[in-house]
């Protein structure tokens, strides 16, 4: 098997968008060989420009049928729907890698998928590339503590990524992509979707598990965001939190190990101690700054800046500069 | 009243699956490829603490409703581990579980996530052979791998339907219905039992270990199986049948000394200042 006709899938689900972590997937795909996509519904006029921007000569498009029916509508992001369109993809392109981005959806996605066809399954890697005709995967693991490589050694490799692996960069050469329907015939499904609702995002913030880079508030903010909040937009950067703080009810999304895994090129941890749950979600951070009114704190011990104090001044005063010097 | 689990009449049997972890809290590392558990430093996955809650919060409504016998209804932990992880199960005993299941076996070590759903799938089989099994519950991630891939595998592995990553779980007329809040969505599922569930640490606040049940769980019996005693070929699970090889493992340099400044009125400024100096601010155009 050599470089240039190894087939790489990237699932793109939704279509209607294309979101940070699917470019980097693109970026990633394109250095292993020739990238397609596969949606499970019809992507948007923009969505297929920005494929093409990186490169997508082919959009495979799931057509869902159960007993003679046609499946549509939310059923279609379901894990086992997702994996059933992406084995049918693999065989229809005789392709060698699977690409998803890691979020809890796509695990089970890749998982299934990865069963169903004989394959090897890495959750979370870091990186991919090819070595002596293998796919290997990089993971860090142990909360950032160890860097872990491994080889798939089936025929065809199922990776989820995280998102922040690489740099997303557009193709050389832009193409005009081609959607190709594709018959996918699914088994009766014993799971009944009652409802699904997606939140809506109206913050015009980057999305926490994608973010260049975080703010997190802890208890310290003794439940008022709005320091938090005032620094990251002066980043332009994703707002998150710890689980007791979520918890409480102050934020809704919190970053740790049972929460959103995050590994940005920055993290800001205010009024958070870094208890071991809340460092396994973020510790893989490039930079990690830390602001807290206890000098002891443990996060302390895994940061490269932190400024001892109370967080309802430090922040705003760091925002105002910030918004100052940039001018 | 009859609503949530209570409404299931019948004494539930239950198959908890739970992991045998290194301490989150201790140095974790890996020799010759595979993750180091050592007794001193090994524990129950605690996310699996949350799936044993589940399991017990079930069979103990079961009870509460009347329909069932105080003593009828049953929850059987398994693990995959060597014997360390016999600890585990104490840990699993200590919080009320009736048995506990250790499938141990040279040839397992080195599993990926689909040797480890096969292995758990023969235990789960073996048990319903005994008696039929009405679910399967495990936690929402192993803490070590945080995978949270091995109860999908493991729903297909055996057949079942899978609801995965459950916040809220209710059980009416013999169908289980979960809420799951993964990613930026909001999901009800519901599925006849049968089935496998996986739940997060939102789904309940695990219990303390009761007295006498530590007591208790000092002499309980640890059943001890064999891959051969669950019929599994030579090569379903172990480093023969994984589809992975880890080629390195390599601890990361430790991060330098931190820059940490004390706030005297000027603390914001100076971490404005690391950031733009750090080249980890972005221009202003790109930041909305
Ligand atoms: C199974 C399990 C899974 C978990 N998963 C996660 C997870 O994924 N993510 C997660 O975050 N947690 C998780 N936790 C919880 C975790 O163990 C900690 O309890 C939690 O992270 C602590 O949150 P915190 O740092 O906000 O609060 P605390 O530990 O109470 O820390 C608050 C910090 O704020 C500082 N502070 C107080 N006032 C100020 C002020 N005015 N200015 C500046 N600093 C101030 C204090 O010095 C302290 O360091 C999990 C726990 C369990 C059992
Ligand atoms: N070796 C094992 N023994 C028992 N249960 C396991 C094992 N590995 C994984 N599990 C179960 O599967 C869940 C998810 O694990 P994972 O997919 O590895 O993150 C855990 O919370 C356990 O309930």
């Amino acid at each position: 098997m050599t470089h240039s006709n190894r087939t790489v899938l990237v699932l793109l689900d939704p279509a209607t968008e294309v979101r940070p972590s699917a470019l980097e997937l693109l970026t990633l795909a394109r250095d292993l060989g020739r990238v397609e996509a596969v949606t499970l519904e019809a992507p948007t006029v923009e969505v297929l420009a920005q494929l093409g921007g990186h490169g997508v000569e082919t959009v495979h498009q799931a057509e869902l049928s159960r007993d003679g029916e046609c499946v549509t509508g939310d059923e279609r992001h379901l894990p086992a729907v997702v994996a059933a369109a992406l084995a049918a993809a693999v065989r229809l392109t005789d392709a060698d890698v699977v690409l998803l981005p890691t979020s809890f959806a796509a695990k089970e996605a890749a998982a299934l998928a990865a069963r169903d066809l004989g394959a090897g399954l890495v959750i979370d890697a870091a990186s991919v590339r090819e070595a002596d005709g293998r796919v290997v995967a990089g993971k860090r693991v142990f909360a950032g503590a160890w860097d872990t490589e491994c080889a798939v050694t089936t025929d065809v490799a199922v990776v989820t990524v995280r998102a922040n692996s690489v740099v997303a960069r557009p193709a050389p050469a832009a193409v005009e992509p081609v959607v190709e329907g594709y018959a996918v015939e699914l088994a009766p499904s014993p799971v009944t979707l009652v409802s699904r609702e997606v939140k809506a995002d109206t913050s015009g913030r980057p999305p926490l598990d994608q973010a260049a880079v975080v703010v997190a508030g802890g208890r310290g903010t003794e439940g008022d965001f709005g320091p938090v909040v005032e620094l990251a937009d002066a980043l332009g950067a994703a707002v998150g939190a710890s689980r007791d703080a979520a918890f409480e009810g102050w934020w809704d999304t919190y970053v740790g190990q049972t929460g959103v895994t995050v590994a940005p090129r920055l993290y800001i941890g205010a009024g958070i101690s870094g208890a071991p749950h809340h460092r396994g979600g973020m510790q893989a951070s490039q930079v990690i700054v830390a602001v807290n009114s206890d000098p002891e704190a443990p996060i302390f011990e895994i940061c490269d800046f932190a400024v001892v104090g109370e967080l309802a001044e430090v922040l705003p005063q760091a925002a105002a500069e910030i918004r100052r010097r940039r001018g | 009243m009859p609503h949530g689990p209570a409404s299931y009449g019948n004494p539930m049997r239950i198959v908890v699956t739970a992991k045998y972890v290194p301490d989150i809290s201790t140095e974790r590392g890996f020799a010759d490829g595979r993750v180091v558990r050592t007794a001193a430093e090994g524990t129950l996955n605690e996310l699996d603490e949350n799936a044993i809650e589940a399991a017990l919060q079930l069979v103990e409504a079961g009870r509460a409703s009347g329909a069932v016998g105080a003593d009828e209804g049953e929850v059987v932990v398994v693990t995959m581990a060597g014997p360390d992880g016999d600890m585990a199960l104490r840990k699993a005993f200590q919080l009320g579980v009736d048995r506990g299941v250790r499938v141990t076996g040279d040839e397992l070590a080195g599993s990926d996530y689909f040797g480890t759903a096969a292995v758990l799938a023969a235990a789960v089989r073996r048990l319903g052979q005994e008696a039929p099994v009405d679910l399967v519950v495990t936690g929402m991630a192993a803490l070590d791998g945080l995978g949270s891939v091995v109860p999908t595998l493991l729903g297909a592995e055996l057949g079942l339907p899978t609801l995965n990553l459950a916040k809220k779980v209710e059980l009416a007329d013999g169908v289980l219905t979960v809420t799951r809040e993964v990613d930026d969505t909001t999901e009800v599922l519901s599925a006849p039992l049968p089935a496998v569930l996986s739940v997060t640490d939102g789904a309940n606040s695990p219990r303390l270990p009761g007295f006498k049940l530590i007591m208790a769980a000092r002499t309980k019996q640890i059943e001890v199986w064999s891959p051969a005693d669950l019929g599994l070929a030579a090569d379903a699970a172990g480093t023969a049948g994984a589809r992975t090889e880890v080629l390195v493992a390599a601890p990361r340099p430790p991060r330098a000394e931190p820059e940490i400044v004390t706030d005297k009125g000027e603390g914001g400024i100076a971490l404005a200042d690391y950031l733009i100096r750090n080249d980890l601010v972005r221009p202003a155009e790109e930041t909305r």
